[in-house]
């Protein structure tokens, strides 16, 4: 069954069209990879289908599951399994992860109808994931990404993605940013949250990050399309060659 | 897509849970102020000479003053002769909680204040090992219960209502009466002098430490009258006191006048800790009514190692021009202020601190965090003084604004007067907005935009909050919350 199906998506950014008309469908237990050069739309994807304000989609459609997203707030499509990992996450000084992310999962439990969890299993949790993360416990303390590195602000958004649980993951430039330790630890997140009920998408431009986590497929956007699709094999070719046959072709 | 704005300027419509009338009869003197009115005050409180006397010296003294124009507030005048400067409910004064007229207790108790002795403020939960607080409940001009008189008795703490104190303890008051505040200090406090009616009264003896929390809470519900309470509030040499004051009025269309006045002594090795939230009917979204809340607060640190701190959190008024100050005369003693102001659609607050360095070694901390939203204004006013004897005193001043929206206003005045060159004074600041980013953040982990918005609030209120006794920072975390309530879109 297909997790997230988008049909002829046209999205434009202060009447700029930005996707010019995407298809793509992810099935549970898929990991789909999306590469191409700066400005190609990948971000945009993302956020759009996340519910930026700014991303305004003229026609075609997203669904998650059996829900149409767009009709849905940003809250209640995180609610609805949709999750997101920034590019750049924004620091919310004196908001305790530990305060945030009990917040964003009460509100979850509570869209769903089902009971919260308790502060003790929460915590044993949280420190569970810390550690197979190899942050420091008194990350937990610290204010959202304040004064965090950039590789401390990439594995916290990988802990909120283990955190929440998602049904559908995006993963914007998750890789950009890490060194080669970070980098592992970030993959290995991704493939212990990685099963056959839920799925996957790397937004990314290098193929470093696909020699840890193994995309089933790999597609190419340029100038706001999918211009092709294939197996993990693209991406090498990609590595190799750079985008400009596809330019042409 | 969805329609909604969810810009963080339309998140925070403010809904005001306090603003019911209790249906009671009062007496109220007719409006106007003459030294007969005065005379009256002081006669339905059965006060000795000499503070009939001071309080017309007082009169005198404020009808050849003019308000202060320096705030940045802009109001229309206030016609002082339109205004009752006394309302009571109507009958004897209770003698004890029996006697109290219930439909007053309902009040109280719909504001969530215990009255009664086995009942914890609300909001939190019941448990024994909770620590208990003794109320001061103030109604319009009188104040018509206080609560664990007795067990602060047997710890030789007095704790009443200001009027109590001048029948019973006339001495204390004597002594201290505007001696931390003068009065003719300014406009409003010689206004305060003149037509006090009650506050709370507070005397910790020597080596006491006040086995529970103080709270007074103070309530405007007549029309067309004004609060003037006075608090004083002395520990003695060694003792340890902790004071929170809570206020709300009804909402009603015309503006009301508060302006209290507040003196704290500290003597030697004393420790006074002054938390207020302060809620007032704010007025309306157009910026109809609401309470002028114009008050003078000032503690004095006359001992050597004494310490007084103010721990404060606004959200209510339509204008708050307050500035909670401490002398520091005693060698090593030490002040704080902490603040957490916030102002939405047009409310208008001017409020900051004074602290003055005049004994050796004495330290200062301010801690000023501002929030503006709407269409409000939001100024920090802070003077640091070192005086010439203030040999190594040390002031350090964080002064940060938060903006929600772009309608709103933010202003820093702070001023350092120092005498001294080996004098520290540290002044840090910052600006910022809650950012559609942070929002959106918020928003893609499913937490809907009013609870984040509140979060990121009262994140920023963090290192003010955690002054405040647990019991007042799970008042003030939900005030906030409230403050910032609001249909989205």
């Amino acid at each position: 069954m297909s997790l997230l199906e988008i049909s002829d998506l046209v999205v434009s950014v202060a009447d700029t069209e930005i996707l010019r008309g995407i298809d793509l469908t992810v099935n549970a237990g898929e990991i789909h990879a999306i590469m191409g050069p700066n400005g190609s739309g990948k971000s945009t994807l993302t956020s759009a289908l996340a519910g930026r304000e700014e991303y305004v989609v003229d026609s075609g459609s997203m669904r998650l599951g059996e829900a149409d997203l767009a009709s849905l707030e940003p809250e209640e499509r995180s609610q609805r399994g949709l999750f997101l990992a920034f590019q750049y996450p924004v620091e919310i000084p004196g908001v305790t992860n530990i305060e945030f992310l009990k917040t964003a999962l009460d509100s979850h439990h509570q869209a769903r109808g089902c009971e919260e969890l308790s502060a003790v299993d929460f915590m044993r949790r949280l420190r569970e994931l810390t550690k197979q993360l190899e942050l420091d416990p008194n990350f937990l303390k610290r204010g959202v990404n304040e004064a965090f590195s950039g590789g401390e602000k990439k594995r916290n958004e990988i802990l909120q993605m283990l955190c929440l649980n998602p049904r559908v993951a995006l993963l914007d430039e998750t890789d950009s940013g890490l060194d080669i330790d970070a980098l592992q630890v970030v993959a290995q997140g991704i493939n212990a949250f990685h099963r056959p009920t839920n799925a996957v998408v790397l937004v990314t431009h290098y193929q470093r990050l696909l020699n840890y986590v193994t995309p089933d497929y790999v597609h190419v956007m340029l100038d706001g399309r999918i211009v092709k699709s294939g197996d993990a094999s693209l991406a090498l070719d990609l590595e190799e060659r750079g985008y400009s046959w596809l330019e042409q072709a | 897509m969805p329609t909604t704005d969810s810009s963080p300027e339309s998140l925070v419509q403010r809904e005001y849970e306090a603003g019911f009338v209790t249906d009671i009869v009062s007496k109220n003197l007719p409006p106007g102020l003459t030294e007969d009115v005065v005379r009256q005050i002081s006669a339905i409180k059965e006060e000795p000479e000499w503070l009939t006397e001071w309080r017309l010296d007082a009169l005198r003294r404020w009808t050849q003053m003019s308000e202060p124009k320096w705030a940045h507030v802009k109001f229309p005048p206030i016609d002082y002769q339109a205004i009752s400067y006394f309302s009571a409910p109507k009958g004897d004064s209770p003698k004890s909680l029996d006697e109290v007229d219930p439909e007053l207790l309902r009040t109280y108790e719909k504001l969530g204040i215990p009255l009664h002795e086995q009942k914890l403020l609300a909001g939190v939960k019941e448990e024994s090992e909770q620590p208990q607080v003794a109320v001061d409940a103030i109604f319009d001009s009188v104040s018509i219960a206080t609560t664990f008189k007795e067990t602060l008795k047997d710890h030789g703490v007095v704790f009443c209502s200001f009027s109590e104190a001048v029948q019973n303890h006339p001495e204390i008051v004597k002594k201290y009466i505007g001696s931390v505040v003068p009065k003719s200090d300014n406009f409003y406090a010689a206004l305060n002098s003149a037509v006090f009616s009650d506050g709370s009264f507070v005397y910790v003896p020597e080596g006491v430490r006040c086995p529970m929390e103080l709270l007074s809470y103070f309530r405007i519900n007549s029309a067309n009258t004004g609060q003037f309470e006075r608090t004083l509030i002395i520990a003695d040499k060694g003792s340890y006191v902790s004071y929170l004051e809570g206020c709300t009025a009804p909402m009603r269309d015309e503006n009301q006048l508060h302006a209290a006045v507040v003196e704290l002594v500290a003597l030697d090795d004393a420790q006074i800790k002054y938390s207020t939230v302060q809620n007032w009917y704010p007025g309306d979204v157009e910026g109809n009514g609401g309470i002028y809340n114009f008050v003078t607060k000032r503690g004095a640190c006359r001992g050597d190692r004494s310490h007084i701190s103010w721990t404060q959190v606004e959200t209510g008024s339509a204008i708050t021009w307050k500035y909670p100050s401490v002398i520091l005369r005693g060698n090593e003693s030490k002040g704080e202020f902490y603040s957490v102001a916030l102002t939405n659609n047009l409310q208008q607050a001017d409020t900051g601190t004074k602290m003055t360095h005049i004994g050796r070694n004495t330290t200062s901390t301010i801690v000023s965090k501002g929030i503006s939203a709407g269409g409000s204004s939001n100024v920090y006013r802070g003077l640091v003084r070192m005086n010439p004897g203030a040999k190594g005193a040390r002031n350090h001043t964080q002064c940060d604004s938060l903006l929600i929206g772009s309608e709103c206003a933010a202003h820093t005045f702070p001023y350092i007067e120092s005498r001294r060159s080996d004098a520290i004074v540290e002044h840090e600041a910052t600006t910022t907005k809650v950012s559609e980013d942070q929002l959106f953040l918020c928003r893609q982990r499913g937490i809907d935009p009013e609870k984040a918005v509140s979060m990121i609030v009262n994140g920023f209120c963090r290192e003010v909050f955690r002054e405040l006794p647990m019991e007042f920072a799970v008042e003030a975390s939900k005030l906030l919350e409230v403050s910032l309530e609001g249909a989205v879109g």
